[in-house]
């Protein structure tokens, strides 16, 4: 795959529907490669369903999505070889220890389930104590970190991160920023939907915002204008 | 394909439909007029005249709703599963039709409504499989999901049937029921087939109006609750 | 390539056997409702009634091919439901949907999981009816063993194939046994027809017919469910 010509995600018209009404109502969006996009926008204006889409967890009611110049319906597991997704749940599995987990992810990623390399990678994420507890008795900031290394254990050239923040105290907010800035300096590519508008722009290239279903701005993360920001957000000071 | 104005497929289904009529009437005539009673059943054999043909709607039908469905997981297009719902819905109800005119020629026959008789046997665990097609349907609010899984539910069902027939066939081989017309009267043969050709004409005409139904009930669905987008998808 | 998709089939009847094994009330609830169901024929039909047709031991030992595969139908219902149930509680459905690779080994792992799961069941089910029913089991086991292995694979693969289905929607618990018992009634039937001819004896020849109807439903379900399953889990 020497072919870099296109672009990261490419959508054209992108539309989901819910039932009786849209989720998102025409979402055109070039991402290139090495970009972090910061995905703002208040609760329902569908930034969860983009980024579901774009995970390939569902597919489109209409319009054309290409993920590294792939159609999702027909090559979806080349491109999900090369896709990490943080969603609102976990995917993590109560029962099972950390370790076991992330065992669990490894051989489904198709990586060699190499405990001393997951055993670092919880490590750094501060749950090494907690690393043979069954994930149940975890607390919100404990899985959501544990979620954020199962996300990118093999390496993804594209993540997507819902709510990355959710749930965390200073050390864990530190992570995710620290997560972030290693994607950016490793040439990554990133969406990242948030609430904590400050707190992550300062790591994103370029903001998108949506409202009820559309991009109401698409440019740089240092210029969104104060208009197009829902009260409802927080962090907008 | 527009939203307004009559689709192709309501055009043949008219054309099936006013086919149907007359041909209904001549079948009828020669079913119940022209051709002799039953020297065994006398009069109450004439039911096989809406019974056996019952079967061939049905199962034109519900061949419509699985080719329909395996067409519409491979294409997605939104007429592909209003027409695999048109196919199950009629086959539901023609299967239906089987089923009752099955039991009251049972009943003077065999002197019960209900003898696990194979064929019967099969046909009813069939109606129950389609039911639970539009069972499911009816939980899912999402036009997509309702088409996807509605048409995974009808290929099981429908590639399951054949082996349903076997297992109750050996099942029942005790109860050996002849009812194929071997030895029956030629213009009982007649009679039969015209109404064979009337009932697939007639379940053509409803499938084309279940679909139209269909597709009108969707392309409200839009205009109803969004009226934003433009109504025309797919 | 090929070996991949087994590394994954594999993971996933790793990861549900430990949970399974973990969460031990659920594999117990499941099997001591298998039991009640049993006990409740017995209750149902009386011990003392006298068995028909052989004119010789009790109704319960003459209906036991047929209570025992029902007991099996409605625990294997649950097993299937269980399955994606404990997918759904931290969106481990979705994380599914979103790892790499064909879903054939999604499907094919959560089918084994089942298949163990129920197989381990009816171990423990077989002995429990043969001292209620008083049923003499010992001499005709790797015949009943081996109609067993056909016909949970029968319901294992239907089951897993309706359970992912159904796993999203509201009323599943309806909708499941709804779509599943229909399609499996010609396996219920092979079953314990197979079930009673291995019991009572085979006069007429007439086993290898009912085994060669299940090893067909395995064939025709499991080809069905492989193909579709990418559509099945999609969303």
């Amino acid at each position: 795959m020497t072919n870099v010509a296109h672009a990261v995600i490419e959508a054209r018209g992108v539309r989901k529907r819910f039932g009786r009404a849209w989720g998102l109502r025409g979402i055109d969006l070039t991402v290139e490669s090495g970009e972090i996009v910061g995905l703002l926008g208040p609760n329902g204006s569908g930034k969860s369903t983009l980024l579901r889409l774009l995970s390939t967890a569902a597919r489109p009611s209409a319009g054309e999505l290409r993920l590294f110049g792939r159609a999702p319906e027909r090559e979806a597991a080349v491109i999900r070889q090369r896709i990490g997704v943080l969603a609102h749940a976990s995917g993590l599995y109560g029962e099972l220890t950390a370790r076991e987990n992330l065992r669990f992810a490894a051989m489904m990623y198709g990586l060699p389930p190499a405990q001393p390399a997951l055993d670092v990678r919880l490590a750094e994420a501060g749950l090494a104590h907690a690393a043979d507890a069954r994930v149940r008795t975890y607390s919100q900031g404990m899985l959501q970190r544990l979620a954020l290394i199962r996300a990118t254990l093999h390496d993804p050239d594209l993540v997507l991160l819902d709510e990355p923040y959710t749930a965390l105290d200073a050390s864990g907010l530190t992570l995710v920023d620290r997560a972030l800035a290693d994607l950016r300096s490793a040439g990554k590519t990133a969406v990242v939907a948030t609430h904590l508008v400050e707190r992550s722009l300062r790591h994103c290239d370029r903001a998108l915002v949506l409202s009820a279903g559309r991009v109401v701005y698409d440019g740089p993360a240092a210029a969104v204008p104060a208009s197009v920001f829902p009260s409802a957000m927080e962090g907008v000071a | 394909m527009s939203t307004s104005g009559m689709s192709s497929v309501a055009r043949l289904g008219r054309v099936a439909g006013l086919l149907a009529l007359p041909i209904v009437a001549v079948g009828l005539y020669l079913g119940l007029v022209w051709a002799p009673p039953d020297a065994m059943m006398g009069q109450v054999q004439r039911i096989m005249y809406v019974h056996f043909p019952s079967w061939i709607a049905t199962a034109l039908a519900y061949i419509v709703g699985f080719v329909c469905s395996v067409l519409y997981l491979a294409r997605r297009r939104p007429t592909l599963d209003y027409m695999a719902q048109a196919g199950v819905e009629v086959g539901v109800l023609f299967n239906t039709t089987g089923l009752i005119t099955g039991s009251i020629w049972g009943r003077p026959t065999w002197g019960v409504w209900w003898t696990w008789d194979p064929r019967l046997t099969t046909t009813a665990i069939m109606l129950v499989i389609f039911v639970g097609y539009l069972l499911v349907r009816a939980f899912l609010d999402d036009p997509e999901a309702r088409g996807r899984v509605g048409a995974l539910v009808a290929i099981m069902g429908f590639l399951t049937v054949p082996i349903v027939y076997f297992s109750v066939r050996w099942w029942r081989t005790l109860h050996q029921v002849q009812s194929s017309p071997n030895t029956v009267d030629h213009s009982m043969v007649i009679a039969l087939r015209v109404m064979m050709v009337a009932f697939a004409l007639g379940a053509c005409y409803l499938m084309s109006r279940r679909y139209e139904v269909a597709r009108l009930e969707a392309a409200v669905e839009l205009l109803d609750f969004d009226p934003e987008t433009e109504g025309r998808r797919g | 390539m090929i070996r991949a998709e087994l590394r994954r089939a594999w993971a996933l009847v790793w990861k549900d056997l430990l949970i399974e094994r973990r969460a031990k009330a659920a594999f117990n609830a499941m099997a001591f409702f298998a039991g009640m169901v049993l006990l409740t024929f017995g209750f149902a039909l009386g011990p003392d009634a006298p068995g028909f047709a052989t004119g010789e031991g009790t109704l319960l030992q003459y209906l036991s091919p047929g209570l025992l595969w029902v007991a099996i139908l409605f625990t294997g219902q649950l097993a299937a439901d269980r399955s994606f149930q404990l997918e759904l509680e931290r969106g481990g459905l979705d994380a599914l949907r979103v790892y790499p690779g064909d879903r054939k080994a999604l499907y094919f792992g959560k089918l084994l999981a089942n298949l163990a799961v129920l197989l381990l069941m009816e171990m423990l089910l077989l002995p429990f009816a043969a001292i209620l029913y008083s049923l003499d089991l010992w001499g005709c086991l790797p015949a009943l063993a081996g109609i067993a292995v056909l016909t949970t694979l029968a319901l294992a693969a239907t089951g897993t194939f309706y359970a992912a289905l159904t796993a999203n929607l509201r009323a599943r618990q309806v909708l499941l046994p709804l779509l599943l018992f229909p399609v499996l009634i010609p396996v219920v039937l092979a079953a314990v027809k197979a079930t009673a001819l291995v019991l009572r004896g085979d006069p007429m020849n007439e086993l290898a017919s009912w085994v060669k109807l299940l090893a067909s439903a395995d064939v025709l379900f499991l080809a069905v469910s492989a193909l579709t399953f990418e559509y099945v889990v999609e969303e």
